[in-house]
């Protein structure tokens, strides 16, 4: 509900209208994904059928006889984000340590800038770099025949997902009452100890926050993905090329056509509702950490 | 002052804008009005596409309609008489053409076959390209090269290119793809990075940074295209109806296509014209 602001002036009760109105924009869109996404998305699954889609090991969509079998590309996706995870974190979160607690003024302000630039590289140059340097410094380093894999794509979000990892944990070791750290060194607590034993707990649902952030950029990533898995929907694998969620949906719609086009609308609506599971984590986890 | 020149200037550069419009409209004369429509193969969106355009920008009261729905269905709409002109990425057989339709030759698709300048391997037969893509051989030294895995490379489900190259060497459903990307230009690059990848892309957009090999000893080249010799190629025909005659708007699009002014504009589009 509104709350009615007592005011002379009917200029103030338009203004409020109008932002009102603005606010219903983003509403709207929200909505009208998520309808236009269960519509189109819904007619391929009634036809392939739930569990052949979802549970299927082979994709092949132009095939003769065609095949829409999904559960590699999920696999990929959940591997993926979760490497990602596993190499994203722990940098980014005791990089947040660093600069919250440790680091002076000047340091901290270049690295938490440098973070920032991070965030804003655009995904299809990390995607190049990939390709040009990630991708055949893994053919040479491994020595395997192809370079183009899951661990490439591991990589490369681990580093996309690390400036929101950072962000949001500095914002949260920040918010730590300075109190707590004072009471805690006071009583002989070493500097470190004291971090990570008085400041980290403290802090812990924003951290907790800070990688379903993470994990909710690296799911949803797929320009930079697309241009280092390799895009074949195999079984995932570290030297394996893979397809995620999101490079399935975006390397094959241009030219589709009928169910396969169909089906691809039925993964972005997988994608989706994968996306809404972690946005709820991440609001209850933000709501839990407010309530304390 | 500031304030008049801040209203004014956005008002002049609107106004440059529409004088711009209106000194490139071309006021041609052609006088040709009414419709054309195509039909028919997804692999020739491309060149139709740009055909299309540039013939409705000499003629603007033209409208030029095309609707990608493969050979096949192409063939059979200019049949039934749904469209002017149907698109189709192979020749006719012999039933369609005694059903009273008549092909034309409008250019070739040229599809190279591409590895990198590292790679000692100079020539395949279209054989071993179909084993290779299949997955019978897997080692360049199976076919005189290094001793090293073979690469696939491949274009995404759908792409006009892997259609042609697929059906060409019969590999249809059954190429082991390690790398399958969306543009011809990510084929050519990651070739070019990998010394044991090999990939196909349209002639036309083949560069310097990656070699083409020979297919049964012929190189692919305009000529070797055009005259038949190389062998991974399909034509891109126009299917007309042989005793019925085309409208007079669809005829001025065949002629314009079908002359050597329009080799240009498919060469651009990846395709070798015919004319």
């Amino acid at each position: 509900m509104m709350k009615k602001v007592k005011t002379d002036k009917p200029a103030e009760t338009v203004i409020h209208g109008i932002f009102f109105l603005l606010g219903l924009v983003a509403v709207g869109c929200v909505l009208l994904i998520t309808v236009y996404l269960v519509i189109a998305g819904i007619p391929a699954i009634r036809e392939i059928g739930l569990i052949p889609f979802l549970f299927g090991t082979r994709w092949a969509s132009t095939a003769a006889e065609p095949s829409f079998g999904i559960l590699p590309i999920i696999l990929t996706s959940v591997y993926g984000t979760a490497g990602a995870i596993v190499l994203g974190v722990p940098v980014g979160f005791l990089t947040a340590v660093y600069l919250s607690k440790v680091a002076p003024p000047r340091v901290r302000s270049v690295m938490e800038s440098a973070a920032g630039l991070l965030a804003g590289i655009p995904s299809v140059v990390y995607g190049l770099v990939g390709m040009l340097v990630l991708v055949p410094a893994i053919r040479n380093l491994f020595h395997v025949p192809d370079g183009a894999s899951l661990l490439a794509a591991i990589l490369v979000l681990a580093v996309m997902i690390l400036p929101s990892i950072i962000k949001v944990s500095i914002t949260a070791l920040d918010a730590v009452p300075k109190e707590y750290e004072d009471a805690s060194l006071a009583l002989g607590a070493t500097p470190i100890e004291t971090y990570f034993r008085v400041s980290v707990p403290a802090a812990k649902s924003g951290i907790a926050a800070a990688v379903v952030l993470g994990v909710g950029r690296a799911m949803g990533e797929a320009m930079a993905v697309m241009m280092v898995a390799g895009n074949v929907a195999n079984m995932p694998s570290l030297f394996q090329s893979v397809r995620f969620l999101t490079t399935a949906v975006a390397s094959e719609m241009s030219y589709s056509s009928g169910l396969q086009r169909e089906a691809l609308f039925s993964i972005a609506l997988v994608l989706f509702l994968f996306i809404m599971l972690i946005n709820a984590a991440l609001n209850f986890l933000l709501k839990r950490g407010a309530g304390k | 002052m500031k304030k008049f020149i801040a209203a004014v200037l956005p008002a002049i550069l609107a106004l440059s804008l529409l004088a711009g419009c209106v000194s490139t409209t071309n006021p041609s004369g052609s006088g040709l009005a009414g419709s054309v429509s195509t039909d028919g193969s997804t692999s020739m969106e491309k060149v139709i596409g740009a055909l299309g355009e540039a013939f409705t920008i000499e003629n603007p009261d033209v409208k030029f309609t095309y609707n990608p729905t493969g050979s096949g269905s192409g063939i059979t709409a200019v049949s039934e008489g749904r469209c002017d002109i149907g698109l189709s990425s192979r020749a006719l057989k012999d039933d369609e053409k005694a059903q009273g339709l008549t092909e034309t030759v409008l250019a070739y698709d040229g599809i190279a076959v591409i590895v990198n300048p590292e790679n000692p391997v100079t020539g395949l037969t279209l054989e071993q390209i179909t084993k290779i893509y299949t997955g019978e051989i897997t080692n360049w030294s199976e076919v005189g090269g290094n001793d090293a895995e073979i690469v696939l490379i491949g274009r995404e489900a759908g792409s006009g290119t892997r259609d042609g190259f697929e059906s060409i060497t019969g590999t249809a459903d059954l190429c082991q793809y390690r790398q399958e990307l969306t543009s011809t230009g990510d084929v050519i690059t990651t070739v070019s990075q990998n010394p044991d990848a090999i990939g196909y892309a349209s002639l036309a957009s083949v560069k310097e940074s990656v070699k083409a090999l020979a297919v049964d000893d012929v190189l692919p080249t305009e000529e070797t295209v055009k005259d038949g010799s190389y062998k991974i190629q399909r034509p891109f025909m126009l299917v007309t109806k042989t005793d019925t005659a085309l409208s007079e708007t669809a005829q001025a699009f065949f002629d314009y296509i079908t002359t050597a002014d329009a080799a240009e504009i498919i060469a651009n589009a990846g395709a070798v014209s015919a004319n």
